[in-house]
């Protein structure tokens, strides 16, 4: 009997893909190494892991005061903790699709489908837009 | 020669999640004589700090064990059972839920993209009006006062026990033609049965609908940060006539680029607790990579029932603790 040939995936599904898998591996090991650094207090954090008890209960506008937490990009500036270097592995992980996105434009130019281009252009916009901070809600 | 459409055995990702949950827990272990040594304060339950992270652990890694072969995502369960019944504000659960749906997400989606069983082109279109909308539902949900959202969390997911239980599927729905903006942007494909040994070609159909659909699946997601996999398969296989295959594969696919949107204003607003988030995903995903082994051994419809009840028990503990009933 002969099988069936598999049909050929697109040159862009492809490369999304690959690109994909290393950036999520990349942030996958990077959370939990920071992590695992910060639990074993290796990196201390900025809010001791004792205090965190009486804080994670509280309503989010009553924490961000409490812990002085800044909103928007300020928790790069303290990854030097354990708390906020796991949160650059959890930023990586929101960010790979943007990597995957700007990898198949290329594709998308060549061939040239200007429809799905502008549409990578308008999806990336949107991951952009998401993570510039921005936009905030004010407690 | 190899053949480049044949999913890749990949051991990296395999191995991480497990060299991961041990890394945590015995990190968490290892520094939990010093914690209890330090007099913590009572706070909740009136355990130690690293209790709740090592139970919230356990707990996802159970939790993803029956997702799979349920047929849902992690953030769906996660986050009424997690902000049910742990001492964390839903502000901070909505978050951490939002990122083991992308977890598992993008944990998939290289072997779906690969084999065709996720489509690009019919996901894209989709995913930017969804993606742009979790936005505005992130915002609104971190807006709202905490028991309005506890009480919306908690219609929404009985709302969602109604729909698993009522919603048929179909496996290969027929589309007698495409629509025309389908046609237009040539969403369209083929992919390998393994199951039937064939090549099943498929179009879809009602692509507008479809559209303002995941729109607002799009604000549900970001509000709740439940992901959306039950809402998206539905509106994929049963509204646009999709594979149900190619229904699954898409709307993990579409997954990651939501909730990247989502979390992304969520981390901004400093509603992402690494304590909270980190042994979530990692319990989540190897729990999910349990499940898939114990596919073939479990029965699906037995563990399907089973996570309508807890979904149906988790649903009306939010309710209720929003409506001020059961604190």
């Amino acid at each position: 009997m002969n099988l069936p040939e598999r049909p050929v995936v697109a040159e862009e599904q492809l490369r999304y893909a690959r690109v994909l898998e290393w950036g999520a591996r990349i942030g996958l090991a990077a959370a939990v190494a920071a992590f695992a650094l910060y639990v074993s207090g290796v990196l201390p954090g900025r809010v001791p892991l004792e205090e965190l008890p009486a804080l994670w209960s509280l309503p989010l506008a009553e924490y961000l005061q409490r812990s002085a937490t800044p909103l928007g990009w300020g928790w790069v500036k303290l990854a030097i903790y354990g708390d906020f270097a796991s949160i650059v592995g959890i930023a990586i992980l929101a960010s790979v699709s943007v990597a995957c996105l700007a990898a198949v434009l290329p594709v998308y130019a060549r061939r040239p489908d200007r429809v799905y281009l502008v549409l990578c252009i308008l999806a990336i916009g949107v991951l952009v837009l998401a993570a510039s901070g921005i936009l905030v809600v004010k407690h | 020669m190899t053949d480049p459409n044949r999913p890749r055995r990949c051991r990296v990702p395999t191995a991480l999640p497990a060299v991961a949950i041990v890394v945590v827990a015995l990190s968490m272990v290892a520094c939990a004589p010093d914690a209890m040594a330090a007099d913590v304060p009572d706070v909740g339950a009136g355990l130690a700090w690293w209790v709740w992270p090592l139970a919230l652990f356990v707990v996802c890694f159970a939790l993803g064990i029956v997702a799979v072969p349920a047929g849902v995502g992690g953030g769906v369960l996660f986050v009424p059972i997690v902000g049910g019944f742990f001492p964390f504000h839903l502000d901070f659960v909505r978050g951490a839920g939002l990122l083991v749906a992308l977890a598992s997400a993008l944990a998939a989606g290289p072997n779906l993209l690969r084999v065709g069983l996720a489509d690009l082109r019919l996901a894209l279109p989709l995913a930017v009006l969804a993606s742009a909308s979790s936005i505005v539902g992130a915002l609104v949900g971190l807006a709202l006062p905490s028991a309005m959202v506890q009480t919306a969390l908690g219609i929404t997911i009985l709302a969602i026990v109604a729909l698993m239980a009522s919603a048929k599927k179909s496996e290969f729905p027929e589309v007698a033609a495409p629509d025309r903006l389908s046609a237009a942007l040539a969403i369209h494909g083929v992919f390998h049965d393994v199951a039937r040994g064939e090549n099943i070609h498929w179009q879809v159909r009602r692509t507008p609908l479809g559209l303002v659909l995941f729109t607002g699946i799009g604000v549900l997601a970001g509000m709740f940060g439940l992901g959306a996999g039950w809402a998206n398969v539905p509106v994929l296989n049963l509204v646009m006539g999709a594979p149900l295959k190619v229904s699954a594969g898409t709307s993990s696919f579409i997954l990651s680029l939501v909730d990247s949107s989502a979390a992304w204003v969520y981390l901004n607003q400093g509603a992402v607790l690494a304590i909270i988030a980190v042994p979530s995903v990692a319990g989540m995903m190897l729990g999910a990579r349990i499940g898939a082994r114990l596919l073939t051994v479990l029965k699906a419809s037995v563990v399907r029932r089973l996570v309508l009840v807890l979904l149906t028990v988790a649903g009306l503990r939010a309710l209720l603790k929003g409506l001020g009933i059961w604190i």
